[in-house]
């Protein structure tokens, strides 16, 4: 699932770093901690690139593969920065048969881009997601948490241009 | 005291379509019209109607308004909240009789065959004040087991009740209970399962936002019933409303010391922490999911051990979904033989739909075991939209499979569902209408299959990529009947050898429509033709020389100038340029062009 901006260099604070390091040491001595660290440091950096990880390794002794392991395992965890505004289409079956697919397909069209990668700009992201919950407004996507329901392929248009 | 209550609901379906602005514009007018010390406005969990929100429901006389604007606001509350005059234009139509009364929302089609059990306060409290839930009977349930009833009775009580698992499987949750509390152990755990990973599927989301509470008192009778004093809730991370909410139930349940030491004075102990799932359905398998509360890949492990003898961290555990623990307060309650009195003989009690697709009424139902499908699509359901005609209904997700027609009339249960090659799964039904393929639909499921294999096991890894390979040459028309029998011989082989519930339940979409829709399987095959017309492959588009004006719209909006001739004349599309995107047939204004 490559970026269409091909390396993105790492560019954390001191600030993010200390906000990561308080919450690893506040989770550290729980079960099971290496999840919920995961995830704060996911929302502290918008997504877990390899310095982080090696970060939480160091602080917790969690071999670092193991973390890339569970990094890699779960759809939530990004490797590389989301766009901006992240577009999320459920594809889920009640989405499906409502039509969410040409609604992907627009969105393609649209943007250049194709399931998990953003934009040159950095301003849009595109994936596709399993059920949000809203099946009765299907077809729905959502731009970061503002949702839109009940699409048609000519609102996406409408719609985007609401973010350039 | 207020003399008027106005609820709003709060859920994700009605919050998608704006009920908070709403929530804000009201109590702001309310305010302007002096009214905040009369009226009170309460955000609620799911009432079930999704598709008709953002719902308002205003008591004492429970006046029900859908799809209510922002604009409406300021009519409402001068009109009925000031005045006393209902604003009729707004009222759910269903509530309104032929004579113009006013009728009862349980006396409509959607609500009046629901018998509200798992989602009795879903609606009706606040979620976020626990003083709402205790004052509709919550935590009675945990104080009378912890003061009157041994562990044992509990378990039997459950047994009594024939309460089987809503998260799928259907197992017994006494005997689960029963198997968990006869292995000693220093420590035990309570899990439930709230990774509700069935696209299509939401009641368990409805109950986290609507009656948190309801499973949190649930989770900790279980902790006394099997002697656990620690449970986990794993919920998924795309459910932040229903988070948010859990985490304000959890500390104001630990304030009211209805969480925590020696709960009622007893000297019952028990608390309750959350996870967080990352997005993986093979999370909501048990061994799954534990592995992922443990920090690791979500991956399943091979059972035995049962959970009940080496779950989590490696001790005695149960593990239960949202609705199997929102019904139990109830039972114990009322009772195993109230619960027992409803449903068939071996599914009692009610189960919880997520009705979708092609259907009026979209959202949530909860009815009784042995309910019809035709009940629930044509009567709860309100039908078909745009007269078309029903072919059919999908139910337990992914692992599921699809019920034609002809099984219209089955009762709704447990064994029914698998004896016609589907299952209850955790209760999604999408109802699919003539212009859905089954072929492609079968395709989507193992799409999803595929993308969430862990990986671990290789009939699941390997034999899903190799049914989606064929699926995919049907589709395009590239298929052979020999490929469809390799199809078929791989279905049974992955069932038989996968791991894990995933795996073994992955082909049940293609064997479901397999034997009920193998015509349409063969029309892709021998006749190079999509009966629905949704594979794109074969289909072509035509323009019917006797109907075309010569607008020359379509030749205008073809994106690949496939589309030539002169005004006034018809037109042609040439084939070989068609990329069938179908924007001249959305264009055509004399309805010229067809698919074939």
């Amino acid at each position: 699932m490559a970026c269409k901006k091909e390396h993105v260099p790492f560019s954390g604070t001191p600030q993010q770093e200390a906000a990561l390091k308080k919450v690893i040491a506040e989770l550290k001595d729980t079960k099971g901690a290496l999840m919920p660290i995961m995830q704060q440091a996911q929302e502290i950096y918008g997504y877990l690139p390899i310095e982080v990880q090696t970060m939480i390794s160091d602080e917790t002794g969690i071999p670092l593969e193991k973390i890339y392991g569970v990094s890699t395992f779960y759809s939530q965890f990004a490797l590389q920065p989301k766009g901006k505004y992240q577009i999320s289409v459920c594809l889920g079956t009640a989405c499906y048969v409502k039509g969410s697919g040409a609604i992907f397909s627009k969105l393609e069209e649209l943007l250049g881009i194709t399931n998990g990668e953003c934009t040159p700009d950095g301003r849009f992201s595109l994936d596709s997601c399993r059920c949000v919950g809203a099946c009765g407004l299907a077809p729905v996507m959502m731009i970061n948490d503002e949702v839109y329901g009940r699409l048609t392929p000519d609102d996406i248009p409408g719609i985007l241009a609401k973010y350039q | 005291m207020y003399r008027s209550h106005v609820l709003v609901c709060g859920g994700t379906g009605c919050t998608s379509s704006g009920s908070q602005q709403i929530m804000e514009t009201l109590k702001a007018e309310i305010e302007k019209q002096g009214l905040t010390e009369e009226v009170s406005v309460v955000q609620t969990g799911c009432h079930g109607l999704c598709a008709l929100g953002p719902i308002m429901i205003i008591y004492p006389d429970a006046t029900f308004y859908s799809m209510v604007k922002v604009e409406d606001i300021p009519e409402i509350v001068a009109e009925h909240l000031l005045k006393g005059r209902v604003v009729t234009r707004l009222l759910y139509n269903e509530t309104v009789t032929p004579a113009g009364n006013v009728k009862a929302l349980i006396d409509t089609d959607f609500y009046k065959k629901q018998h509200r059990i798992a989602l009795r306060n879903c609606g009706i409290i606040n979620p976020e004040v626990i003083e709402e839930y205790i004052g509709t009977g919550g935590y009675e349930a945990l104080g009378k087991v912890l003061t009157e009833m041994t562990p044992d009775d509990v378990i039997q009580c459950l047994l009594d009740s024939g309460l089987r698992g809503r998260g799928g499987g259907g197992f017994p949750t006494g005997l689960k209970w029963k198997l968990a509390k006869q292995n000693d152990a220093d420590q035990k755990y309570v899990c439930c399962n709230a990774d509700e990973g069935d696209p299509g599927a939401f009641m368990d989301r409805s109950v986290l936002e609507g009656d948190p509470h309801a499973v949190l008192e649930a989770m900790a009778i279980a902790g006394y019933a099997i002697g656990a004093s620690q449970g986990y809730i794993y919920v998924r991370a795309e459910y932040p409303i229903a988070v948010q909410r859990l985490k304000i139930a959890i500390e104001q349940a630990r304030e009211m010391e209805l969480l925590g030491n020696n709960i009622f004075g007893s000297d019952f102990s028990f608390d309750i922490d959350l996870r967080l799932g990352a997005g993986a359905f093979v999370c909501g398998e048990e061994t799954a999911l534990m592995t992922s509360i443990e920090g690791n890949r979500g991956e399943p492990r091979p059972r035995p051990p049962f959970p009940a003898q080496k779950g989590l961290f490696g001790k005695p555990t149960i593990l239960n979904n949202v609705e199997t623990y929102a019904n139990i307060p109830q039972i114990i309650l009322h009772g195993p033989e109230w619960f027992a009195s409803m449903g068939t003989e071996k599914s009692k009690g009610t189960k919880v739909f997520a009705l979708g697709g092609k259907i009026h009424n979209t959202g949530l139902v909860e009815i009784p075991m042995g309910t019809t499908l035709r009940e629930v699509i044509e009567e709860i359901g309100g039908g078909i939209p745009g007269g078309k005609k029903f072919k059919a209904a999908q139910t337990g997700g992914p692992s599921g499979g699809c019920i034609p027609a002809e099984h219209f009339d089955i009762p709704i249960d447990y064994d029914n569902l698998i004896a016609i090659g589907s299952m209850m799964g955790s209760g999604g039904l999408i109802v699919m209408d003539e212009d859905d393929c089954m072929v492609d639909i079968a395709k989507f499921f193992l799409e999803f299959t595929v993308e969430e294999s862990c990986g671990k096991c290789t009939p699941c890894r390997v034999g899903t990529k190799r049914m989606l390979e064929i699926l995919t040459k049907i589709t395009k028309g590239q298929a052979t009947m020999e490929d469809l029998d390799k199809l078929e011989e791989l279905c049974y082989y992955i069932k038989e050898n996968s791991l894990c519930g995933l795996g073994q339940t992955a082909p049940n979409p293609v064997l479901s429509t397999l034997r009920y829709f193998r015509d349409e399987y063969e029309a892709h095959i021998k006749e190079k033709r999509c009966p629905a017309g949704v594979c794109k492959a074969l289909l072509s588009y035509r323009i019917d020389p006797d109907k075309c004006r010569g607008c020359t719209l379509c030749a205008r909006n073809c994106p690949n100038n496939a589309i030539s001739g002169t005004v006034r004349n018809p037109h042609v599309i040439d084939q070989d340029k068609c990329i069938k995107c179908g924007a001249c047939m959305e264009k055509c204004k004399f309805g010229a062009i067809y698919k074939k």
